[in-house]
């Protein structure tokens, strides 16, 4: 166990955690930061994806110890009052179904819009490919996406 | 249209707290014995176990209490929505709340088999109509001006006359007052505001800002966490287990083992993650442990054995194929299934001296307290039920296992607890949709009519994999269906469209061929077959012919079916949970491969309550569908499953999805529900187009395991 300083949402936290423990278990069970969620543990789902220094990462596959002074994000911390584009667009379009992959494909939608603000179809499918949604809300996620790189 | 309201419907009106209309209304019966009446002292306190109920608050804000677990289906916006179309509600003011279980108030609190809207649609127009009548006749008598000179509009009691108006909440004590009408009128469809437009789902913001709204996010203060180790493969039993390394590893609170679980309790998922390797678990052997190899060779004993049960038997079949110009058979092999809800299972117990606290997300609260009643041997009336927003379910939380096992470790830890599952415990963990082989055999006369068909299924824990009443039965003359069933130790469930999700296109795609055969169009044939079940019925026919013909001219309309040179198309038609899907696929070929580019869908789920939710269930429906025809896979090796995470089970992604168009049939019949109906001809109208572009039939899933993909499955 040891003690781990984090800058999330523009605050600090910290932990007293052991050197393995994935930013996803100290940001849920640590900081009842749960907007970010666990679904398949090795990365492969993008549910748990959050901003480290302005990059979506997969937090579930991150060790507490290797975020360091970095800046992390959470869809908690995405915008002061749930109004980023791309989470108006996510309303305006009705995306969600169950909404549990949703904060994850948020995520990964508003880091790619930052490095790539008037994205194509193809590009779009490219950035999103790596988050599962079970329901299949896919085509208003793709939607969400092209209609937030219009409101920023 | 009136409808009679009686005493049995709406429990009692009451004033609130604050002032203000409340009106305790049963959403799901009628003949739900009279309840007391709503006690002001609840209301305020802010409970939510006490009562079914539309109230309006003097500032007027409208409170709709939503029974039925939300999953996806959209329910918790499409509910209220009925209710607040008849009550003339400004939508802009409900708010709607997630009740609680409560058998005395709510039946059929369950999220499944596509039932709750036809189920409740009259109670929640009634129920809005209600408190409509009362609200009307109040402002008549605050306006002191007949009764049919006022109406209700948008939150308002209007005196049309005058102008005048007055809003709901000013009303709402007033009306409190009045008798509860016994006739309400009902609204003409064509005056609906709300019913048939896109509404948006009542909890977007919460979703989009990351609220803890789902059953893995609950917590308590003092609770604890827990995993469960459960046997690597079906058919073993716990024989036993050295947890001492185990207990003494950070955060572990306690191992203790119980049937054939060893539970690991502590205070960080994390740390119960690393203890759990260190456990050291002794199995032994209690059944079969079965490999994928070992059904196959079932399959075909059962589906070449005599030992089937008959399910519909019309004319003579034996006659039909025997003089039969020709005769097609084919074979359909279905696999099991994980159901991959994004959030894995968990649940919340608190079993204390007094009674039991449950909190989770769980498509059958009723079932899972009475489950729980059982094994503790606690009356249910000790035993409180709060459902959480499920992070999906496909028929999954039907299942009460996951419940039952924090019952059960919370009773022997005493203390709080929260069992939490893994995607590798949440795969392989059982409760699949049952593997599944069908025979199909028709009989065609000479000039291409099918007079004979049979269907034999055999299944894996499934005792009946037919549904020897839906189509073609009722269109065939000689017709036999039977099924055979193999126990095994691989536990099965319902998922989504239990059944249907695959004979749905298994039975479409051998129409296909049968079409084929016959040299018809696919379309003709099916029409024919249907006009056949109307003109001269063989037995009785379940399916509304003239609904069915109606889905099929319309997808054939929309797609430009037969009319197109750069597509291949395929045609599926499937009835299931009360509602008509007809799809169109068009395939294309790239890099030699067949590539699924459009789908269009054509739907009678009679009204149409919420646009935007409607259409989410089609389309998502559809990408589901196809997601597993084409990629869902689960295999076992000595009773083991072979896939335990996304690394090496493949569900669809972004780039796979075709087009998707929809579209309803406007019919105005009582609304049937969506949440499964779209999914079980998508396989088959793929299979179709593929056919249509390759030559190639389809015969098993997953679909990139066979000719043309022949990829190798992730």
């Amino acid at each position: 166990m040891a003690i781990y300083k984090l800058h999330i949402n523009g605050r600090s936290y910290q932990a007293d955690v052991e050197p393995d423990t994935p930013l996803l278990w100290v940001l849920r069970d640590n900081f009842g930061l749960v907007g970010t969620k666990y679904s398949c543990g090795i990365g492969a789902c993008g549910a748990c994806t959050v901003h480290v220094n302005g990059q979506a990462m997969r937090s579930c596959t991150l060790p507490v110890a290797a975020v360091g002074t970095q800046k992390v994000i959470t869809i908690e911390g995405l915008s002061a009052n749930g109004d980023h584009p791309v989470q108006k667009a996510w309303d305006e379009v009705d995306v969600a179904q169950c909404g549990y992959c949703q904060s994850g494909q948020i995520m990964t939608a508003a880091a790619f819009l930052k490095s790539n603000p008037k994205p194509t179809a193809d590009q779009i499918d490219n950035a999103m490919h790596g988050n599962i949604c079970r329901c299949g809300a896919y085509h208003r996620i793709k939607e969400a996406v092209k209609l937030a790189s219009t409101k920023a | 249209m009136a409808n009679s309201t009686s005493r049995r419907d709406f429990l009692k009106i009451a004033a609130t707290a604050g002032g203000g209309l409340m009106l305790g209304f049963d959403w799901f019966s009628a003949k739900a014995e009279i309840t007391s009446v709503i006690s002001n002292a609840a209301l305020a306190a802010g409970k939510t176990e006490f009562n079914s109920f539309l109230s309006i608050s003097t500032d007027n804000i409208i409170t709709i209490f939503s029974p039925n677990p939300e999953l996806g289906q959209n329910i918790k916006t499409s509910f209220p929505m009925v209710v607040a179309e008849e009550l003339e509600a400004d939508w802009s003011k409900v708010n709607v709340v997630q009740a609680a279980l409560d058998t005395k108030k709510f039946q059929r609190q369950t999220t499944g088999g596509s039932g709750a809207v036809p189920h409740s649609w009259m109670i929640l127009r009634k129920a809005g109509a209600t408190a409509k009548a009362m609200l009307v006749e109040a402002g008549a008598k605050r306006f002191n001006v007949p009764l049919d000179e006022c109406m209700a509009s948008n939150g308002f009691v209007v005196h049309s006359k005058s102008g005048n108006k007055l809003s709901f909440g000013d009303l709402a004590e007033d009306a409190s007052r009045l008798t509860v009408p016994k006739e309400v009128k009902l609204k003409d469809r064509k005056d609906f505001k709300l019913i048939g437009t896109s509404v948006k789902n009542v909890e977007n913001k919460n979703i989009v800002t990351g609220k803890p709204l789902f059953g893995l996010d609950f917590y308590r203060e003092g609770m604890l966490l827990a995993m469960i180790q459960r046997p690597e493969a079906f058919g073993l039993k716990l024989k036993s287990v050295d947890a001492a390394a185990a207990k003494t590893m950070p955060g572990i609170v306690d191992v203790v083992s119980f049937k054939n679980n060893v539970a690991i309790v502590g205070k960080s998922t994390w740390q119960i993650n690393k203890a759990r390797k260190a456990l050291k678990i002794e199995y032994e052997r209690e059944g079969n442990l079965e490999s994928s190899a070992d059904h196959d060779k079932i399959f075909s004993e059962l589906l070449n054995g005599n030992n089937t049960q008959v399910r519909r038997k019309e004319g003579d079949v034996e006659a039909a194929f025997k003089n039969a110009a020709k005769v097609i058979t084919s074979e359909y092999q279905c696999p099991f299934l994980p159901h991959n809800a994004m959030e894995p299972m968990n649940f919340f117990a608190h079993v204390r001296a007094d009674g039991v606290e449950l909190v989770g997300p769980t498509q059958t609260p009723a079932s899972a307290r009475s489950a729980v009643s059982k094994l503790l041997n606690i009356p249910e009336g000790k035993i409180t039920v709060e459902i959480t927003r499920l992070g999906g379910g496909f028929g999954r939380r039907l299942m009460t296992d996951y419940a039952l096992e924090a019952a059960e470790l919370s009773n022997i830890i005493k203390a709080p607890v929260k069992v939490i599952w893994t995607r590798e415990d949440d795969m392989a963990g059982g409760l699949y949709r049952p593997a599944v082989r069908y025979r199909f055999e028709a009989a065609l006369d000479t000039d291409g009519n099918m007079v004979g068909y049979k269907l034999r299924g055999v299944g894996m824990n499934e005792r009946n994999p037919t549904r020897e009443n839906n189509f073609p039965s009722g269109a065939v003359d000689n017709l036999l269906i039977e099924s055979a069933e193999h126990r095994t130790p691989i536990t099965t469930a319902p998922w989504r469209a239990p059944i249907t999700n695959f004979l749905g296109y298994a039975e479409q795609a051998f129409l296909d061929e049968v079409a084929t055969a016959a040299k018809k169009d696919p379309v003709q044939f099916r029409l024919d077959l249907l006009n056949r079940a109307k003109t001269s019925p063989a037995g009785a026919v379940r399916y509304d012919v003239d609904r069915m013909i109606g889905v099929i001219k319309l997808a054939a309309e929309k797609s430009g079916w037969g009319t197109k040179k750069d597509v291949s198309q395929g045609f599926s038609v499937y009835f299931s949970h009360a509602s008509y899907v007809a799809q169109v696929a068009e395939v294309v070929m790239k890099a030699g491969k067949p590539v699924v580019k459009k789908i269009y869908a054509a739907v009678d789920c009679g009204e149409v309550i919420n646009l935007s939710g409607a259409k989410q269930q089609v389309m998502g429906g559809i990408v589901d569908g196809m997601g597993h025809a084409m990629y869902g896979n689960l295999t076992f090796k000595n009773g083991s499953p072979e896939q335990n995470n996304y690394n090496k089970y493949r569900l669809i992604r972004m780039k796979e999805i075709p087009e998707v168009e929809v579209f309803f049939v406007n019919n105005g019949i009582s609304p049937t529900g969506l949440g499964e109906p779209a999914l079980p001809p998508t396989g088959g109208a793929i299979a179709n187009a593929i056919f249509k572009a390759t030559g190639k039939r389809v015969k098993a899933q997953p679909f990139v395991l066979e000719e043309p993909f022949k990829i190798k499955a992730v």
